[in-house]
């Protein structure tokens, strides 16, 4: 028994100081990363702004059983909470909040809050639907009132994937004039796409080169590769801008070659944006697949030849399916990378280019719509998480080298 | 020096009527060939002294089946030499015949060329000048896959990626063979390392003894003519080294090919070899059988680098029929062999290999007799290894079989320490 004790009490010493040594890298990562993702993603399901800014709604609603139009006693809850409302100059977010869903909805919440709050008494059902037929006559914003008063809501994922409810609970497709989103993913998916396999077209053959040349060419070319880390994102970017833009140094070049004679459309097209991004991309394909290749001895090929294999032959056969770990570690980077790709497609693109992360952008610092932001961002991870499980079933992440 | 160490333990169980009788047939060709050059005598050099019937009876039997190998060359390098930086030759005027059959291997220091070498054969470098013919037909600027030459290279180069049979089939598929004959090549040649329970592993999941009995398989999978192996052991342990050793002179032996075999290893290349070229510094210092190479260094450098060797140096101070009288710097005169001296009055090292210097010899058997003093003693189990001065010299080393009727020595003793003429090879220095 002592010994045990005393095996637990030296054991204790080293996890205490192994804790020690993780603790400030732990703090930081919970702190700065995992707890802002976590509430941004829970963002996208909970959103208890409405039920707050109508707490008597949200009880009277309760006993309406979604058939026609609710009593008196909702219409007069409401009447209440917008009082309270205008009063505390919440009008304008209830507005705004029922407004994602029936668009024209802001500005006759205002004007009825404004209506109600001169009113003095009741009946107050004939009053709303004296104000605005179109709205307090009819159902469908009831229906919203019911189930987004509640603080969980699957509205902004649903509408993330071009979805919504209906006003019996159903969930059904938005209208098309209305349904974007999917299209945006599919196109960020088909951009990083291209951007991969560009990036593994042009580096994979680099990469090469660099693990066969003597070290000290290899070097300065490596060098080559790595001046695009040395500037930054919006520098590089903006430099496309510059070669690509029709007044801009190619169009330029091309004129007075005479190989063209009209300026082309470079820029602010899907062209635009899959060469800038290319071109940021590179080093993040080739360094994985050179670290690989540099670990190949050059023996194998030598074997192959010596075999018989012609020098194609053996490369297909031999070399290059040792670089698939390398290709696969390079090409999950920069897909993933790509996925996210914001300033750039913002930049180079057109209206047609923009990714995910712009809408991502747009929600969070322009329309202030902290739930449509989360959601789209929670499925691009998803997404991404999914991508990796499928790279995981059908290639085996461990098959991934780095070097 | 564990590398002569095999070959000094068969020198030492050879019967005396043997010693007697390769000393004779010695003496007999020494005299065939006064004046006749190495190149020439190239061809007579079969082992036939008591250490080479000693080294292995199975060159002798190889000597009985019709001088095989002595025909026609295989390989025939011609005044080949190579530079990597435009600078400094790495090989220099390489004239060497391989001959169908045989097995050559090339030793040498680290950096003599002996890979580079090799690498031209093989086509993986090309020569600067010269040329290199196989089958009496330029093959100088033959890419390697066209040459249908083996290799085994020293870490294997398995293809990793490859199960076992794979990486054997791979030589077959380039040659088109149909599915079924390939299946029968791999099983065959699996049988033949004795690897065939393995044929669905990976290379990863061999030992490195069955890493390198694959690799030897894959080379000779497709029946090449000629098989080249560059240190092919030299990452196995002692035992499997030696073991594998037997195996691969096996193979050499059962399936008549001419195998050229790269190595530092002084004793693997004495034991697997017909013929042995010493490299360094991308020359052919020698080239000949191994009892040839050890009884008879043709130069200094073959004398160090091949067994173990004490030096004295000298000038010849006179010349006369056989032998020559060498005067030691420390004053000195030695009756020797002059093997290459340049004349009267040019500076020589004197050759004596430690098993043939005898202490206390009977008077009158040995021409050469000085006195001396023991400084060490280096117990040996059969053999005693006895550290004399003498001669001017503090470091003679004499083995002394611990035998019975050998007085045992004491450091600081003093003795007498003579040898024959003959044993004591001049070579220019
Ligand atoms: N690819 C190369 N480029 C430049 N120099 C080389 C190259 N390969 C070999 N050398 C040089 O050529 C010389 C001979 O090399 P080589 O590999 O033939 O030696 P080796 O006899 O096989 O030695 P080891 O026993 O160490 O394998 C060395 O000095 C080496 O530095
Ligand atoms: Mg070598």
């Amino acid at each position: 028994m002592p010994l045990k004790v005393a095996l637990k009490r030296a054991e204790r010493s080293r996890n205490l100081r192994a804790l020690a040594l993780i603790a400030p890298l732990f703090l930081f990562i919970v702190l700065t990363f995992a707890a802002p993702i976590g509430m941004l993603l829970f963002r996208a399901v909970y959103d208890p702004d409405l039920g707050r800014n109508l707490p008597a709604t949200t009880e009277a609603i309760q006993s309406w059983n979604g058939e026609g139009l609710p009593d008196e006693t909702v219409y007069a809850a409401l009447a209440a909470d917008l009082k309270a409302a205008q009063e505390n100059k919440t009008a304008g977010q209830i507005g705004k909040r029922l407004n994602y869903e029936m668009s024209g909805t802001r500005s006759k919440i205002l004007a009825t809050a404004r209506m109600v709050a001169k009113l003095e008494s009741g009946p107050y059902k004939e009053a709303f639907i004296k104000q605005d037929q179109r709205i307090w006559g009819q159902p469908d914003v009831w229906h919203i009132l019911k189930r987004e008063t509640k603080p969980f809501t699957g509205y902004y994922l649903l509408a993330s994937l071009d979805h919504q409810f209906d006003g019996n609970g159903n969930i059904v497709k938005t209208s098309p004039d209305q349904a974007i989103f999917i299209d945006i993913f599919i196109r960020t998916l088909w951009i990083a796409f291209l951007v991969t396999i560009f990036t593994l077209l042009l580096g994979y053959p680099i990469a090469y080169l660099l693990a066969s040349l003597p070290t000290s060419t290899s070097n300065l070319l490596m060098i080559l590769v790595l001046v695009p880390f040395w500037t930054s994102l919006l520098v590089r970017t903006t430099a496309w801008v510059v070669l690509l833009q029709t007044n801009g140094v190619i169009n330029d070049a091309l004129i007075w070659l005479g190989i063209l004679h009209d300026r082309i459309q470079l820029i602010f097209n899907r062209g635009g944006t899959v060469l800038a991004m290319t071109h940021i991309q590179l080093p993040f394909t080739i360094l994985p697949i050179y670290s690989v290749m540099k670990t190949i001895s050059p023996s194998y090929m030598r074997a192959a030849r010596s075999l018989g294999g012609g020098p194609f032959y053996s490369f297909w056969r031999i070399y290059f399916p040792q670089t698939v770990p390398g290709i696969g570690a390079g090409c999950l980077l920069t897909f993933i990378l790509s996925l996210g790709y914001y300033i750039t497609p913002a930049l180079v693109g057109g209206p047609a280019d923009q990714m995910i992360s712009y809408f991502v952008a747009l929600y969070t610092n322009t329309e202030l719509n902290w739930g449509m932001a989360s959601a789209l961002g929670g499925l691009l991870l998803a997404m991404t998480l999914i991508l990796y499980v499928v790279y995981n079933r059908l290639v085996g992440i461990d098959k991934v080298k780095l070097g | 020096m564990a590398g002569h160490v095999p070959y000094d333990a068969r020198a030492n169980e050879g019967p005396p009527q043997c010693l007697l009788r390769g000393y004779l047939l010695w003496l007999w060709k020494i005299g065939c060939r006064h004046g006749v050059s190495q190149m020439e005598a190239r061809s007579l050099d079969r082992p036939m002294s008591a250490q080479g019937q000693a080294v292995s009876g199975k060159l002798d039997g190889q000597e009985l089946d019709g001088q095989r190998g002595d025909g026609k060359a295989l390989v025939r390098f011609k005044d080949v030499q190579k530079s990597y930086d435009g600078e400094t030759l790495v090989v220099k005027r390489l004239s060497l015949d391989i001959r169908q059959g045989e097995f050559l291997t090339l030793l040498g220091p680290s950096g003599s060329g002996k890979t580079t070498t090799l690498m031209m054969l093989a086509g993986f470098e090309t020569p600067t000048h010269g040329e290199i013919e196989l089958n009496g037909s330029s093959i100088t600027h033959m890419p390697p896959e066209k040459r249908n030459i083996g290799m085994v290279f020293q870490n294997y180069a398995l293809f990793p990626h490859m199960t076992v049979a794979e990486n054997l089939s791979f030589p077959l598929e380039v040659r088109k063979y149909n599915k079924a004959e390939i299946q029968a090549r791999i099983r065959k040649s699996l049988e033949m390392v004795r690897l065939d329970a393995f044929a669905n592993r990976r290379p990863g999941q061999l030992s490195g003894g069955q890493q390198q009995r694959v690799a030897l398989a894959r080379a000779l999978v497709f029946e090449p003519e000629l098989v080249l192996m560059d240190e092919p052991l030299g990452a196995l342990d002692k035992q499997l080294r030696e073991h594998m050793q037997i195996e691969i002179r096996h193979l050499h032996q059962s399936l008549g090919i001419t195998v050229v075999y790269v190595t530092h290893d002084q004793s693997e290349a004495l034991t697997m070899s017909d013929r042995i070229a010493v490299f360094n510094d991308g020359i052919i210092h020698q080239l000949a059988s191994p009892s040839e190479l050890y009884e008879r260094p043709s130069n200094a450098f073959v004398a160090q680098f091949i067994g173990e060797n004490n030096r004295l140096h000298g000038k010849v101070a006179q010349l006369n029929g056989q032998g020559c009288t060498v005067e030691l710097s420390a004053g000195f005169n030695v009756q020797a062999l002059p093997v290459n001296v340049d004349g009267q009055g040019s500076p020589v090292t004197l050759s004596l290999r430690p098993e043939r210097l005898k202490l206390d010899p009977q008077d009158g058997t040995m021409p050469n007799l000085f006195n001396g003093e023991v400084v060490e003693l280096i117990y040996l189990g059969d053999h005693t290894r006895v550290r004399v001065a003498a001669c001017g010299a503090d470091d003679l080393i004499v083995k002394v079989p611990n035998s019975e009727g050998v007085p045992a020595y004491q450091p600081g003793q003093p003795v007498r320490i003579g040898w024959r003429l003959e044993d004591c090879r001049a070579l220019a220095s």
